[in-house]
């Protein structure tokens, strides 16, 4: 019997999964909490192993990625983002050459093959940084949430277009259209437009195979799924939960002798 | 539901002893900002009520919402008001102004009325841009700069880093003054990169320190904004008498380093509220077109 666990910490999500016997069998998601994301790791972590009804020291061990994944004192190991995804990509739809992972701030393009060894990898720009950030602040401007953004956004008629170079440059175009009293639902879809740019502009630069699988929460976001499908002219692997991908990719290198 | 930290408080004021009802002429200024939405009622040239609310996707009722909170806060109906003169990027929107006017021209009228006469020089921090206003004694424009579009330290950068730092919006400022060592500002040119330069430093500085560096860049591409008038115009150095306005005007953490890299302190609002000097403006504008018989 091999229990291992993963634990994804974002800048704006912490996820956790524990894996038994190759099966996930407990997970959790909570806000990152901005500075106090140390304890916040520390109350996902204490809900799973609740949920699973474990504890610490039942795990082999404990694997940390994301951007805050030094801040994780119960993790035993680490390892770098593109690496969990490609592992979970991998576990989830064994067929898949490339994973994408649209998260809070970046937006990664892992290629692999079937070993799971990577042959390329992207991440955005700088300048193309908070995607999912991006994707919060225009629905504040808005006045929606993310969900009801997607809904506006099928409900759109008229096709207008904002940068999708810079955040700040699309934040300024939508506020042009704002005032120059475009429909919400347009200006919506405008949005979401602008980010599957940004996304198949990153994935361009990679010479990606197929199948494609999309993990990280803009995965959730079907109006910005179903734009980029358009653009990128491929049909997407999206797992249940594309938010716990990473941390379930974690505690599997966990669970493999790999580490 | 999430914690909102981006979300700032609506709000309405009243002036006490300016009694509209005993008023020759009330008119009304309303400024229709990126981020938020502002008006303001003058009775015989007094500030009497004013009204702040968020901009939403529909920049006509936005504008309709602010009027109509402004007047409910006054006791008045807009059948009441003389003149209204709109301004702000959806100035176009307010249908039930008789006049435009640029947000620029209406700051300069409204920062001497709410700051004092002395203001010479005017840093508007709005919601999605900042402008650096040289006016003379009368409240004339007599130069002004805009922020490059893509160096906007705004009303609107500083939501998205409230939203992710998880700290309430109105503490930034405060909380960023609480440090025993001034850091090095994150970024002086881009807010994009400001705020990913923020979570990397997230890692490894205090939480004091990471908002102190963040606001200390805000007050830093502002000082620079406010030097290059200066030069512009020919002074070599900001005029005195500063009348900071906008919403980021409200945080002691950018306007306190701003102060410092000048080198003097700006002036305090004595009337209103700085965010809505452009309003207030507007609205005095809109007195003027009264009282010189252009109502009409």
């Amino acid at each position: 019997m091999m229990i291992t666990a993963g634990i994804d910490v974002g800048v704006k999500t912490i996820k956790a999964v524990i894996v038994k016997d190759n099966k996930v069998i407990a997970s959790g998601i909570a806000p990152s909490d901005g500075f106090e994301r140390k304890k916040a790791a520390e109350q996902v972590w204490d809900k799973v192993l609740q949920q699973a009804k474990l504890s610490a020291s039942d795990m082999a061990t404990v694997v940390a990625t994301g951007t805050g994944k030094m801040d994780v004192s119960f993790a035993k190991n680490n390892v770098v983002e593109p690496v969990a995804d490609v592992e979970a990509a991998l576990w989830l739809f064994p067929p898949a050459r490339t994973v994408i992972d649209v998260g809070a701030e970046q937006i990664r393009v892992v290629k692999f093959d079937e070993t799971g060894k990577v042959a390329n990898y992207t991440l955005n720009q700088q300048c193309g940084a908070g995607l999912g950030i991006f994707a919060e602040s225009m629905a504040r401007a808005l006045a929606v949430t993310l969900d009801e953004m997607s809904q506006l956004a099928r409900k759109s008629r008229k096709e207008v277009s904002i940068n999708a170079e810079c955040g700040i440059y699309a934040s300024l175009d939508a506020v042009t259209l704002i005032h120059d009293n475009t429909a919400k639902a347009d200006i919506a879809r405008a949005v979401l437009d602008a980010i599957a740019n940004k996304i198949n502009a990153t994935a361009n630069l990679t010479n990606i195979e197929q199948p494609i699988v999309l993990i990280g929460g803009v995965a959730l976001n079907t109006g910005v799924v179903e734009a980029l499908k358009k653009r990128m002219g491929a049909n997407f692997l999206i797992p249940k939960d594309p938010e716990l991908a990473g941390a379930l990719g974690a505690a599997l290198i966990g669970a493999s002798e790999t580490l | 539901m999430a914690v909102e930290y981006w979300r700032w408080p609506e709000e309405e004021g009243i002036s006490t002893g300016v009694d509209c009802k005993k008023t020759a002429s009330i008119t009304a200024g309303v400024d229709i900002g990126a981020v938020s939405s502002k008006a303001a009622i003058m009775c015989d040239g007094e500030l009497a009520a004013y009204s702040i609310i968020r901009t939403d996707a529909d920049s006509k009722a936005s504008a309709q919402k602010a009027m109509d909170k402004a007047l409910k806060a006054a006791g008045l109906e807009i059948g009441d008001i003389r003149y209204i003169v709109s301004t702000g990027y959806g100035r176009a929107n307010a249908s039930f102004a008789k006049k435009t006017v640029t947000e620029i021209a209406c700051h300069a009228r409204g920062a001497p009325y709410m700051y004092g006469p002395t203001v010479r020089t005017i840093l508007d921090m709005g919601g999605q841009d900042t402008k650096a206003i040289k006016s003379d004694q009368y409240g004339k424009v007599l130069a002004f700069i805009m922020n490059d579009k893509c160096a906007s330290g705004t009303g609107r950068g500083i939501e998205t880093f409230a939203d992710m730092v998880c700290v309430p919006i109105q503490d930034i400022g405060q909380m960023s003054l609480e440090v025993d060592e001034e850091p090095e500002p994150v970024s002086s040119t881009c807010v994009t990169y400001a705020n990913s330069m923020a979570i990397q430093l997230m890692r490894r500085a205090p939480k004091n320190k990471v908002l102190a560096a963040y606001c200390f860049s805000i007050a830093w591409r502002d000082y620079i904004l406010l030097q290059r008038l200066a030069n512009q115009s020919g002074d070599g150095s900001v005029e005195k008498d500063l009348a900071i306005t906008g919403g980021l005007a409200k945080n002691t953490g950018v306007v306190s380093r701003i102060e410092r890299e000048l080198g003097f302190k700006a002036l305090p609002a004595k009337k209103g509220d700085p965010q809505i000097a452009g309003a207030v403006g507007a609205a005095i504008l809109a007195a003027e077109m009264v009282t010189s018989g252009k109502s009409r």
